[in-house]
């Protein structure tokens, strides 16, 4: 899933009509400093980290500016912040709006239901999760006839407006509601949705976009969520792979697979550090690939746990065979194999002529494993 | 009487000329299942494998008596082919295919509803029974005739379970791999009913995975509705805590998703859980010999 910075969803609430405090993006205090002299942003000021994780406004990355000095003090702060682990590199300046209340607006995939549902409060401006369940609203929207003209009515009245507010708030959820279709969202949130007069603005943007969905919108390839290198390198690869703590470095296929090897390494006291999931492959290069890329991740020892369907066990043993011969020597590690399924007795036997055994069971391979990696601690 | 597949299913494969189109019509065959056409547009009037290809889904079902499609084509047109399938009067459909859209595939599974059609999946392995037919990917090796249900979220941890079942001599009768997308077609809830009512079943396996709330939606199924025994497995209890997202989805699920809150709901609802993937056979053996879930 990509998501997206406040600014960066704000972009998209601008392309799609939905009212926002005048504002602008800046990379540094003289930046700010600028967008305040230009009028781009006038004063008193709201300065925000662009940052992906909540609580900012508790953690120090919010703060409010009354003149061109407070700008600069603060954008020159925030910028040194590094926030939940993440460096502070863009800020966004707004204008201190006059809010008379602030409200709760999102849309999200019920998986469940298999609908978007519209969620809406009248307590915004605080963690949705904080907020008592009776104070929540959620109604289901069918994706065919899309959002409802009662549905909209029912929202108007779980959020208290009336009159400008309530045509206001019909526009707004119509917006949402083609944002998300339209931009493949998985979540478009706001919060808070703040009553400034008799109109609605938009103070907070949260948008999330669905990765499976890029197909359609190269705009957000260079949109990068952190990863480390290996990370990066594997994503490129299409080779799902995720970096903890422990020791063994684990190669499976399928989502399902590879958490049910974890599971069962964690049980005999192993230490899962790397974690591959091949993913369904017919080809030997993509094996050798991923196993060089674990094999730079420098675990302790590797359990190779594959069932072979649309990845075929000889394919993995070619594979698997032609990287451990590009492996240096000085690098080498012990290596575990179990592999069943689709062409396991040919797999099996390439194995067998490079020197290595295909422990047939769930249960003891993993045991294998965890003694290769030096026994459970 | 099966579970959705049987003797009498005749199969269109949409994007056959693929690689794994044209690899999977031919392992169906292998496992007995009437492949009768594929459907690759602009590919009409050729064979693949000795099956006849159609540029239309129309045109297969008119020429061949096609009842039901596995579908291979590629993400950005599976929506497209899904639609096609159903408007040409399909009524099951084995959709193959990863990284769809979820909003892709929340028109095509509103659409099928409307139109009184089943989806499984997306990504997803397919259905298969052992002795009658098979649509999708499960690797034949992996099966024997018998009497235990299978549903599943997951791919190849279903194969490695279906195996294990067939290593300990438990056959099964349907067995269905769901698929582990955010929006899928049949999820646990819709699946169990079919095996409540199906005579070959004797016993269900069920498999999940972390995160959504379908197994415990599939819990609260059994607790109110089924009398015969399931055996159940979570996977992931392991896993690192993953990304959320967002407050939003908290605030769907509610506290549930989590593999605890998954294992507490099965076993509340009378499930025997277990804990690894090689528990299961001793687990479906006790709950052959015992008396029923009620």
């Amino acid at each position: 899933m990509v998501k997206l910075a406040e600014w960066r969803g704000k972009e998209l609430f601008r392309k799609y009509g939905i009212p926002l405090p005048r504002g602008h993006v800046a990379r540094s205090a003289d930046e700010a400093e600028a967008a305040v002299r230009s009028g781009a942003v006038p004063l008193p000021c709201v300065v925000k980290a662009q940052v992906l994780a909540g609580g900012r406004g508790k953690g120090g990355a919010v703060r409010f500016a009354n003149t061109i000095e407070e700008v600069r003090e603060s954008a020159t702060a925030i910028l040194a912040l590094e926030f939940k682990g993440e460096r502070v590199k863009e800020l966004l300046l707004e204008e201190k709006l006059p809010i008379a209340k602030e409200l709760y607006l999102s849309l999200a995939l019920d998986r469940g239901a298999r609908v978007p549902v519209l969620i809406t409060s009248a307590q915004g401006g605080v963690e949705i999760e904080s907020v008592d369940d009776a104070s929540i609203d959620r109604q289901p929207v069918d994706p065919f006839p899309g959002l409802a003209a009662y549905e909209k009515r029912r929202a108007a009245r779980m959020l208290g407006l009336t009159g400008a507010a309530r045509a206001a708030l019909d526009r707004l959820l119509d917006a949402v509601w083609t944002l998300y279709n339209r931009e493949d969202a998985e979540l478009v949130e706001i919060n808070p949705l703040a009553i400034v007069g008799d109109g609605l603005v938009a103070l907070d943007a949260k948008v999330i976009i669905e990765d499976d969905a890029a197909f359609r919108h190269p705009e957000y390839a260079e949109i990068r969520d952190d990863r480390t290198p290996l990370e990066e390198i594997a994503r490129e690869k299409e080779i799902a792979f995720v970096q903890l703590d422990g020791n063994i470095g684990v190669i499976a296929n399928g989502a399902g697979l590879t958490m049910a090897t974890l599971d069962v390494l964690k049980e005999f006291g192993g230490r899962p550090g790397v974690f591959l999931d091949l993913g369904g492959t017919d080809d030997p290069k993509k094996v050798t690939e991923a196993f060089l890329l674990m094999a730079q991740a420098r675990p302790r020892a590797v359990f190779l746990n594959i069932f072979g369907g649309v990845t075929k066990c000889d394919t993995v043993a070619k594979g698997l065979v032609e990287a451990m011969a590009q492996v240096p020597a000085g690098e080498r590690f012990p290596l575990v194999a179990r592999i069943r399924g689709n062409n396991e007795k040919e797999g099996v036997e390439i194995l067998r002529h490079a020197g290595i055994t295909s422990i047939p069971t769930l249960r003891e391979s993993a045991q294998a494993a965890v003694a290769a990696a030096g026994g459970a601690p | 009487m099966t579970v959705l597949v049987s003797r009498e299913t005749r199969v269109v494969v949409q994007g056959i000329t693929g690689h794994q189109g044209t690899t999977h019509a031919r392992q169906m065959r292998e496992f007995g299942t009437a492949v009768v056409a594929g459907v690759t547009p602009g590919k009409g009037g050729s064979e693949i494998e000795g099956v006849p290809v159609y540029d239309a889904v129309r045109e297969a079902v008119e020429a061949t008596g096609a009842n039901a499609s596995c579908i291979f084509v590629p993400a950005p047109f599976a929506k497209d082919a899904a639609i096609e399938a159903i408007d040409s009067g399909i009524r099951l459909l084995v959709v193959v295919t990863e990284h769809i859209p979820f909003h892709d595939m929340l028109v095509m599974y509103h659409y099928g509803r409307s139109r009184g059609a089943r989806i499984i999946g997306p990504n997803c392995p397919g259905i298969a029974s052992p002795g009658n037919s098979k649509v999708g990917i499960i690797p034949n090796v992996v099966f024997r005739p018998g009497r235990v249900g299978v549903i599943s979220r997951s791919g190849t941890l279903t194969y490695e379970i279906v195996s294990g079942l067939k290593d300990h001599g438990l056959g099964q009768s349907t067995c269905i791999g769901l698929g582990g997308d955010p929006v899928v077609g049949t999820s646990f809830v819709d699946a169990l009913p079919l095996f409540e009512a199906d005579p070959e079943t004797d016993v269900l396996v069920m498999v999940g995975e972390i995160g959504g709330t379908a197994e415990e939606d599939g819990a609260e199924f059994i607790r109110e509705h089924l009398t015969k025994p399931v055996v159940a497995y979570i996977a992931g209890r392991s896993a690192p805590e993953g990304k959320r997202m967002g407050h939003a989805g908290a605030i769907i699920t509610r506290g549930r998703g989590t593999a605890q809150s998954k294992v507490a709901a099965l076993e509340n609802a009378g499930a025997r859980v277990a804990r690894f993937p090689y528990e299961i056979p001793d687990l479906v053996t006790e709950a052959l010999k015992g008396p029923g879930r009620r």
